[in-house]
């Protein structure tokens, strides 16, 4: 949905190949889409092919990302949607005024100053956007928006340019929406934990914020020094802390957004509680971008804890890591804060790619980072002590360390938070991220290696394509990122995977999406999670809100052709 | 044949390294209550310098004694110690007065030190180069001044060979310096010496086996009076924000404004 909406308006999806013909393939300049402060933000990129669909040679700063429309050539530009012309660039220049609020590739040459906007962080999609506004204020996002809905040209939002299914990026020529100029917190009630901010502010410097004053934002994820709150409400992204604050679903109070027509939405509660008929703002978290752009979020920010411990454990088998959780769970119980899952492979890509000292001394195919946050140090310290010397004694856990500083424990962190990273180290990453009920939560992993290594596409040389299959995740929420990490996305690879993938999941009724949203990457297979009157009510209510997009049924729209068959080639 | 060592690290509890330190509202100290605190992380290095060295048997090692002076919490920077490796340790107990009145200087540290190497039979102590909450830098150099000990400060390397001397380098500005002396001796660590191993739960669980002795100034006669006295504490004044400008216009702008084209 991603992208949509707003930018599937604008798709028209007919553009012909000889149109296409013009945009070549090029080396592009790294780019570096948005400011960060830490380490583990998410925007060093993963290493795609270069030119000659090699990745030998070293990390360059020249790589080559294929356009999304020659990867996916099913993907139709819809003709309904208008082309930019000068005119409209002037016009946008004449609305936000300010020279570094409009990066214009219509009127000149600016491929390098657009690149940033137009590639996604996995550096597998690629739009052929002429036309970046950055809009300042929620009026000028309404003005843009009036004047895209009434000239028929498409848009697509975009906050930190971190998801990852290829949402915020556009595929054609839509023009990128970017919030990166509505940065400012609005207001920040110290006794209600009601805090109001602009969508393009990013979650770090919000959590920095908020930190200053004893609160904590209830979402943590490893993109934080680069997504927007905006882009977090619109995936709805679960991430590090939903286990302890619930998701967004609940925390957000209220929400401003513009719909595509220009019309805003002044929803932006501050109410706990407000029971008035439909609950309209919800349709808005996790929308994607599709039913209108987020300009302003409240939400209730619980008070920081004082006390923090993270232990990391090694564990023998997948039934060993269930007992720990359960085991965490009950004693820990109101402390426990994160309880994440790595497999032994994705470890050793990490120290592969960072060469890091393990925090274990040996190895183990399962690791288990654990958080606890709470009010009192000396309780939480008891509590932990008496579960730490429960799993150690019961050999639940064969081995562990306890952060005792914070520095530890933000070096334990890393060894989970910096997975993503070091996965796109040799290439391209295949990422599904998946609800499956915890018993079965890791076979997928090993049944996805067994079918990939049964026809011999694993190695450890360029001859093969992939690197390595890796499980981990949210374990607490029973939520497993399958990454296939490879050395060039591949078509062989790509088919042995889905739909094998989805049809796993569907047989177990879980999620092809449990927190990253559909985006350009896993609209097509909405149908294996969803049934089809669910289908058809998210497309009405995408009518009803943006109804100059309505698209004939064989185009676009996510909601379309849920069925299995897809409306877009295999890469 | 190389004598055994017996190995004294003192370690400090101090404000985590990773928390913004704030001056308190009387402006005499800086304010420690419910803020986090840590091992010294200079300390951390010493531990796993001692702890290495007994791996690596080369000279043998009879004991490592972690020590730490502060107030009651102080045990826990002492459990992390001999769960990094520490044999026992010895918490000198200073009744926390408040606003780190009770805080010992280094010289008052010094001293006490000096007893227990001579009550314990130490023959090496190895101390963080400093202490990351007030940065003296020099405990020990004093410590070495009273036993009349040879030191090497600031260590990134050490060896001891097989007639009992202890080589170290130092990085010192331009290049690496290396001394020489022979035990006893004081060693003082630097950050690139080694990386600190994490405390594992196997070790957490033996070192509430291990032995902690409590004591107090007293019982080691040391005069702990304060020779130096605290005139105030100031924040660094803040840094001047970079002020924003809306594009490049606004930038030549102000930067004519300023002179600087
Ligand atoms: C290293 C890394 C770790 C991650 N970890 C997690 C994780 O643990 N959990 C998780 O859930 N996700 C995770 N993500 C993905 C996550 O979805 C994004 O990081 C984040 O939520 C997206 O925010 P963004 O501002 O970057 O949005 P973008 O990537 O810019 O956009 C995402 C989608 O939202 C839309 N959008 C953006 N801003 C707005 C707006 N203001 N109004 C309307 N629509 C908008 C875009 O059109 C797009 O469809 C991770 C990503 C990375 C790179």
């Amino acid at each position: 949905m991603a992208t949509t909406c707003l930018k599937n308006v604008l798709f028209n999806r007919r553009l012909t190949a000889s149109s296409i013909k013009s945009s070549r393939p090029s080396y592009l300049l790294r780019p570096c889409p948005a400011a960060q402060t830490r380490w583990s933000s998410a925007t060093t990129e993963p290493r795609q092919p270069d030119a000659d669909g090699g990745t030998k040679g070293g990390p360059s700063t020249q790589r080559y990302i294929k356009y999304t429309s020659e990867s996916y050539p099913g993907i139709k530009r819809d003709n309904k949607f208008g082309k930019l012309s000068k005119a409209h660039v002037k016009f946008f220049k004449d609305l936000l005024g300010a020279q570094s609020a409009v990066i214009d590739g219509v009127s000149q040459d600016a491929t390098d100053d657009l690149e940033p906007f137009n590639s996604d962080w996995m550096r597998k999609y690629k739009g052929h956007t002429k036309l970046v506004v950055k809009p300042g204020s929620t009026d000028e996002v309404s003005k843009v928006l009036k004047y895209c809905n009434n000239n028929m040209l498409a848009v697509v939002p975009q906050g930190g340019n971190s998801g990852l299914v290829g949402g915020s990026v556009p595929v054609y020529d839509e023009i990128v929406i970017n919030m990166s100029r509505m940065n400012s917190i609005r207001g920040f009630d110290e006794v209600s934990g009601t805090l109001v901010v602009d969508a393009g502010c990013i979650l770090e410097i919000v959590d920095h914020f908020l930190a200053e004053r004893n609160h904590i934002f209830p979402l943590d994820l490893g993109a934080k020094g680069s997504c927007h709150i905006g882009g977090n409400v619109a995936t709805n992204a679960g991430g590090l802390r939903l286990l302890r604050y619930g998701s967004l679903h609940g925390n957000v109070l209220g929400i401003e957004a513009v719909l595509p027509d220009g019309t805003v939405m002044d929803d932006l509660s501050k109410l706990r509680k407000n029971n008035t008929g439909y609950d309209i703002k919800q349709l808005f978290i996790g929308g994607e971008g599709t039913i209108g752009i987020i300009t302003g979020v409240s939400i209730l920010c619980p008070q920081r804890s004082k006390a923090a411990n993270v232990a990391f454990f090694g564990l023998e088998s997948f039934d060993k890591v269930q007992e720990a959780f359960r085991a965490a769970k009950s004693q820990l119980s109101e402390i426990l804060s994160a309880f994440e899952l790595m497999d032994g492979q994705s470890q050793d890509l990490v120290h592969a790619v960072t060469a890091k000292k393990r925090p274990l001394e040996g190895q183990y195919p399962f690791y288990c980072l654990i958080e606890t946050s709470g009010s009192n140090p000396d309780h939480d310290s008891e509590k932990l002590e008496k579960f730490l010397e429960h799993v150690m004694g019961e050999e639940i856990v064969s081995d562990g360390v306890l952060a005792q500083d914070e520095t530890q424990i933000q070096s334990l962190w890393s060894w989970r938070e910096g997975i993503p990273e070091c996965l796109g180290h040799w290439g391209g990453v295949y990422k599904y991220d998946l609800s499956i009920p915890l018993p079965e939560l890791y076979k997928l992993v090993e049944d996805t290696r067994e079918r990939l290594t049964s026809v011999g596409l694993i190695g450890d040389d360029e001859k093969h394509p992939v690197v390595g299959v890796v499980g981990y995740g949210h374990m607490g929420d029973s939520n497993l990122h399958l990454n296939v990490a490879t050395r060039r996305f591949d078509t062989e690879v790509e088919k042995k995977l889905e739909p094998f993938v989805y049809e796993w999941i569907a047989k177990r009724n879980g999620s092809i999406s449990a927190e990253h949203g559909l985006g350009l990457a896993k609209k097509a297979f909405v149908g294996y999670s969803r049934s089809e009157t669910m289908i058809r009510l998210m497309k009405q209510i995408k009518d009803l809100y943006d109804p100059v997009s309505r698209i004939t049924p064989l185009l676009d729209c996510l909601m379309t052709n849920y069925t299995a068959e897809r409306y877009h080639e295999p890469i | 044949m190389p004598t055994p060592l017996k190995i004294l690290v003192p370690v400090k509890r101090v404000i985590d390294y990773a928390v913004k330190p704030r001056v308190n509202k009387a402006r005499t100290a800086v304010e420690t209550s419910g803020v986090k605190h840590s091992m010294n992380p200079f300390d951390e290095l010493s531990i796993e310098a001692a702890v290495r060295m007994r791996e690596s048997k080369n000279p043998p090692v009879d004991d490592i004694l972690a020590l730490s002076a502060g107030p009651a919490k102080c045990v826990d920077v002492l459990r992390t110690a001999m769960a990094m490796g520490a044999d026992r340790s010895i918490h000198v107990e200073i009744p926390d007065a408040g606003q780190g009145q009770a805080e010992l200087e280094p010289l008052g540290v010094a001293k006490l030190l000096a007893k227990v190497v001579a009550d314990e039979g130490r023959n090496l102590v190895i101390l963080g180069k400093q202490s990351i909450d007030d940065d003296s830098s020099q405990t020990g150099q004093m410590l070495a001044g009273l036993l009349g000990w040879g030191q090497a400060t600031q260590a990134s390397k050490i060896e001891i060979d097989d007639s009992d001397r202890v080589t170290v380098t130092r990085e010192v500005d331009g290049g690496v310096e290396t001394v020489r002396f022979p035990l006893p001796g004081i060693i003082t660590t630097d950050l690139r010496l080694n990386e600190p191993r994490y405390a594992s739960l196997p070790n957490i669980m033996k070192a509430k086996k291990k032995k902690l002795e409590k004591k107090s100034l007293s019982d080691y006669g040391v005069d702990e009076r304060r020779r130096l006295k605290t005139v105030k504490v100031e924040e660094p004044p803040p840094r001047k924000g970079g002020g924003k400008v809306e594009d490049v216009d606004g930038l030549i702008a102000k930067l004519k404004e300023l002179g600087a084209i």
